[in-house]
């Protein structure tokens, strides 16, 4: 399915405030619950923002820290302090 | 034959407590701070009132004059609980080792002026003392506070103060080549000079507050308020002039606690006075009365380290407090 990216995350508690922060920072994000793991698939664009996880789980997150929980990604990948970006784009 | 491989999806009945559930209003997953924190202390069911205090029962809402409806408004920003806590803690705290292992290989407590080297025995060594004080207020806070939300993150403070004073007395013993002989003399300092006589007053003046709410104020609030921005930043840059550069490195993480645990009280505070006007008018009161005896006790230290700058820098620390008050919601 071109045109979709998608992140595969752990359903679990650290994971938890990034799954909600990518639902609410990309309202055209569709979450699919499996056992023990989520799958978030997005159209065009998926980004996760630390500032929205940072706010949820009260310190400082550092994008890196996804490493902890990530299962799975389809796209290509930007990253910086800030944020991280799944597109197909260039 | 060939073997198909199903994957079967089993809903938990619940996601949390069902206490923790009535509280988000769904029976979502909850996070450990949640789950750690909400409702965790005795409300009702007590056999018998405490023998060493019949007045009250053990966990009583009367202990302060505070009122609240809710007691677990007081949401920690950090949410802290033991786990994220220790984590927090261990991290922060293995930096200040290789601050002291560096320090200790580069000698740099040798580059510090023999005048300034006294003066750190004057102010910031005795300040343990203060920090064991403060440890003090927050056993208290936790022991007749109300609600796990303000008891639990009281008794991680706690851990906090001891654990600072537990720097101030290393760097103490490497200012004093290993020995604890300025350790002793920084005791003195606290029980007999005259410049620390308005601080030890105050801080045990606000050990035996009855108001566990009032001594949260006093001591997290107004004390720290002034204490910290004045030595770790005011007497830390005069320090400086005088090739004391170790000890900032040293002191390093009370900075970052302070601006950490800083977010708390905030919180605390912030939300008692939005509770109802009595609070706004009591704790408003409080801050005024206890800012005043802060600013009067730390006249003499500050004047003693700062010298002619004294005066400024009091003003300043004070100014940014009752800004920071103001913003809380007091009237200051």
């Amino acid at each position: 399915m071109a045109g979709i990216v998608s992140i595969t995350l752990q359903n679990n508690d650290e994971a938890r405030p990034v799954i909600e922060s990518i639902m609410q920072d990309n309202p055209s994000a569709n979450a699919n619950y499996m056992p023990g793991v989520v799958k978030i698939d997005c159209p065009e664009r998926l980004v996760v923002k630390a500032e929205s996880v940072s706010e949820r789980i009260g310190r400082d997150w550092d994008p890196q820290e996804i490493h902890l929980t990530i299962v799975s990604m389809g796209g290509s990948l930007d990253e910086d302090d800030e944020e991280l970006v799944l597109s197909w784009g260039a | 034959m060939s073997i198909e491989i199903k994957t079967m999806n089993v809903e938990p009945k619940r996601q949390t407590f069902a206490h923790v559930a009535r509280r988000l209003g769904s029976d979502a997953p909850a996070t450990r701070y949640e789950e750690g924190v909400y409702d965790l202390q005795a409300t009702t069911h007590f056999h018998y009132r405490p023998i060493w205090g019949p007045e009250m029962w053990h966990f009583d809402e009367g202990r302060t004059a505070i009122k609240m409806e809710d007691w677990y408004k007081f949401k920690d920003p950090r949410q802290y609980y033991y786990g994220t806590y220790t984590i927090a803690r261990a991290n922060m705290h293995q930096t200040t080792d290789r601050n002291f292992a560096f320090e200790e290989k580069r000698n740099l407590m040798s580059n510090i002026d023999p005048a300034w080297r006294e003066m750190l025995v004057n102010y910031l060594i005795p300040l343990r003392h203060y920090e064991w004080g403060a440890n003090m207020n927050a056993c208290s806070i936790s022991d007749a506070g109300y609600g796990t939300a303000i008891t639990s993150a009281a008794i991680f403070t706690a851990g906090d103060r001891l654990g600072i004073a537990q720097i101030l007395s290393r760097i103490g013993i490497a200012l004093g080549d290993g020995t604890g002989e300025l350790l002793d003399e920084a005791k003195s300092q606290w029980m007999d000079a005259e410049a620390w006589q308005g601080t030890r007053k105050m801080v045990e003046d606000s050990l035996v507050l009855k108001d566990w709410f009032e001594a949260l104020l006093a001591q997290f609030l107004v004390m720290d308020g002034l204490v910290y921005p004045l030595a770790y930043n005011h007497f830390d840059n005069e320090g400086q002039k005088h090739g004391a550069a170790a000890i900032s490195i040293l002191c390093e993480f009370m900075v970052d606690w302070s601006a950490e645990h800083n977010r708390w009280v905030d919180a605390v505070i912030k939300v008692a006075a939005k509770e109802s006007e009595e609070n706004q008018r009591l704790l408003s009161e409080w801050y005024r009365q206890w800012r005043q005896v802060a600013v009067e006790a730390l006249q003499p230290l500050t004047a003693q380290v700062l010298g002619d700058g004294a005066e400024t820098a009091l003003a300043e620390v004070s100014e940014q407090l009752d800004l920071r008050a103001g913003k809380l919601g007091l009237t200051v």
